[in-house]
């Protein structure tokens, strides 16, 4: 919810420095939002700490034995979803100003390298990392995080940790990713682009409005959120009437309960996307598809809804099959071999 | 028994006199709330002729087809109607027990959530969303989460003696709505603040947008039952505006008709709250609008507050569904828009209690 703190006047300076820095870096800019504190040499870097849930995956994926613990908590379900070092690490809580969960004189104790932090952020976030940086003496790190942040996040980030290797690994997946994304957008003009509504909540009458951060997945994979006629801005409630009208041809959700309950309420079924059994359900173990967190676990979400929503592009008919996609990431970014079984699982409501 | 409703009866309308019986008000107010009603129906996201709101009607009066199309009939019949009819029953119900604890604390701070209804069913659904349950589950968990609420706090107020067991019953209430909120901002810390976060907050503010026939049914009922003590009572309820002894002296069992009455407006606020979330402003309110336009007199003071309530929340509520292109949550707009006419009902010149 970082992005969604307003510019406080209490630092004015600071937030004239970054009112214009853009929404993500672009290929050739930094994705290093701000730092603060003197940083070990890349190789002297052991410990790190992630501030919140998409720093904890980012990590997670690129220096899990540096990892010191989780800012979220993980279910038992989940954790049999991760490698070796990340299963049995515990649950420390997290770093974000007022909302922190991790109490200072645990991360003084903890003594960490280096403070991580991923995220759109404000100059409200920022300051609060400066001043953990001035309180602790401990550096922090922040970096930008939208979906397109990703592969030079994974670049940047596995530099400064001493992973460089690894984070260009990780970084060629991302790019893999993002650019047969970027292809099907290329030639699937935006009007022909599938209309998708994507239900949160177990009610499904909560969405993401055009430009939500919550919904990125859905706009990189080539499909055109159907809640944008009802403006910019980031989640929102609309109301069953709303839905009726705009009758996608597709929805997608993360809740199952939303997922059972589309497909069983008669309320629902007057719906095109209901009627052609066209409601999917990403999976969220160990974390979410399409969101929660919005971290580089969104990249084989990514990866689905293009192949989805263009199952007859040529590029997406070159594809892997999707249950071999699946295990490919689980390895790469958890360590987590997957069995076909647990795979099909993973996948229960997703097809 | 007969005989002391009788003399409660008589007391009653020694303690306030009935006006001449004025049929003008009462019509007034019907023909708005039916306007209201149908403008609730008329409007909405979903484009819809009069024309063809009124062949759907007609159509299921005379059992004929209609002609329109799935997705209209699913409008009218299965979003609009439940959604009207909840926002005439949970206004009513809540302005219903926020008058009727007014009376019986003797206080016009007094909502329905003083004794921690809101707060109880608040965490009950809280928790429901932080496990990622079913909306069914969620709804039940916060109705029995107010009944829990209430219930702990008649219990405590019941093994104190030494007060004044209306203050030992609103401070109790105090203290466990405040335990409640505490057990929910703990919640709020420990959820997902990217999914299960929102969810929260907008539950917490309230709405009639998830509200299904089916929904209906099960709650309606509950709050009816819930209604009807207070309906029935409605002459005996001035007395509890009377010190406890005066009302004793007058051949009332004072506890056993305030815990009835308790129970009733528990009922129906749960049942309420566990359809649409947390609605503030109602049940403050309401009841104070409706004393201005007719006294004083429960008898009289419940239908009105009745009326009102349900009209002014699915006014409210049909303003939060057409005035912005997103859903508005109830419990802004219920504050927005009720604040300044009760502001300007209170500044009113002449019409002073």
């Amino acid at each position: 919810m970082k992005r969604r703190l307003l510019l406080q006047s209490g630092l004015p300076w600071l937030a004239a420095a970054w009112w214009g820095v853009p929404a993500w870096a672009g290929p050739t800019g930094s994705t290093i939002a701000a730092r603060f504190g003197k940083l070990p040499p890349p190789e002297r870097v052991r410990r790190v700490f992630a501030a919140g849930a998409p720093a904890g995956v980012l990590l997670a994926a690129l220096a899990p034995e540096k990892l010191v613990g989780w800012p979220l908590q993980l279910s038992d379900a989940a954790r049999g979803l991760l490698g070796a070092p990340l299963r049995d690490l515990p649950f420390v809580g997290r770093l974000a100003g007022r909302g922190s969960t991790v109490p200072m004189e645990t991360l003084v104790q903890l003594q960490p390298d280096v403070i991580l932090d991923s995220g759109t952020a404000g100059a409200t976030y920022i300051s609060a990392a400066q001043r953990v940086t001035e309180q602790t003496g401990l550096p922090c790190v922040l970096v930008h995080g939208r979906l397109a942040d990703h592969p030079a996040q994974l670049r940047e980030v596995g530099q400064l940790l001493g992973v460089a290797e690894r984070g260009q690994h990780l970084a060629a997946y991302a790019d893999t990713v993002l650019a047969l994304a970027a292809q099907v957008r290329a030639t699937v003009p935006p009007g022909e682009r599938p209309r998708v509504y994507f239900g949160r909540s177990a009610d499904g009458l909560e969405t993401g409005l055009e430009g939500s951060i919550n919904l990125e997945v859905l706009d990189f994979a080539g499909g055109r959120n159907v809640a944008a006629a009802a403006g910019k801005g980031s989640l929102t409630r609309v109301s069953m009437e709303q839905i009726l009208g705009w009758d996608s041809e597709v929805i997608v959700t993360q809740d199952p309960a939303f997922a059972r309950r589309a497909l069983s309420d008669p309320l629902w079924q007057s719906l095109t996307a209901v009627r052609k059994r066209r409601v999917h359900c990403a999976p969220s173990m160990p974390f979410g598809w399409l969101d929660g967190p919005p971290g580089v676990n969104r990249l084989i979400g990514v990866h689905w809804l293009v192949q989805l929503l263009h199952p007859a592009h040529p590029a997406v008919r070159a594809l892997e099959p999707l249950p071999v996609a699946v295990q490919r990431f689980y390895r790469l970014f958890y360590g987590a071999d997957l069995s076909p079984k647990a795979v099909a699982a993973l996948l229960e409501g997703a097809a | 028994m007969t005989a002391c409703v009788k003399e409660a009866r008589q007391a009653s309308a020694a303690l306030c006199p009935p006006a001449p019986a004025i049929w003008l008000p009462w019509a007034v107010a019907g023909v708005l709330l039916a306007a209201v009603v149908v403008a609730a129906f008329a409007l909405g996201k979903f484009p819809m002729a009069p024309a063809d709101l009124l062949r759907a009607v007609l159509a299921r009066i005379t059992g004929t087809e209609s002609g329109l199309s799935p997705a209209q009939e699913t409008v009218v019949w299965n979003i609009r109607l439940p959604r009207v009819a909840a926002g005439l029953l949970v206004g009513a119900g809540l302005a219903a027990a926020g008058a009727a604890y007014q009376g019986m604390f003797r206080n016009p701070l007094v909502s329905p959530d003083i004794l921690g209804v809101s707060a109880g069913a608040g965490l009950g659904a809280v928790l429901g969303i932080y496990l990622g349950l079913p909306l069914a589950v969620v709804q039940a968990l916060a109705f029995v989460g107010g009944l829990l609420a209430v219930g702990t706090v008649v219990g405590v107020a019941g093994l104190v003696r030494r007060h004044d067991p209306v203050l030992v019953l609103v401070l109790a209430g105090i203290a466990v709505g405040a335990l409640l909120g505490a057990g929910i901002s703990l919640i709020k810390i420990l959820a997902d603040p990217t999914t299960q976060l929102p969810s929260i907050t907008f539950w917490l503010l309230g709405g009639l947008n998830a509200v299904t026939t089916a929904d209906l049914a099960v709650t309606a009922p509950v709050m009816l039952v819930g209604l009807v003590p207070m309906a029935l009572l409605r002459w005996r309820m001035n007395l509890l505006s009377l010190a406890d002894e005066e009302a004793q002296a007058l051949g009332i069992s004072v506890v056993r008709l305030r815990l009835l009455l308790v129970a009733a407006a528990t009922l129906s606020t749960a049942a309420a709250v566990s359809l649409t979330g947390i609605i503030g402003w109602i049940g403050l309110v309401v009841p104070h609008v409706a004393r201005l336009l007719v006294g004083p007199n429960f008898a009289r003071l419940l239908p009105a507050s009745l009326l009102l309530g349900g009209g002014f929340l699915v006014a409210t509520d049909t303003l939060a569904r057409t005035v912005a292109s997103i859903e508005l949550p109830l419990g802004i707009l219920t504050a927005l828009v009720g604040a300044p006419f009760f502001l300007f009902l209170l500044a009113r010149p002449g019409r002073g209690e």
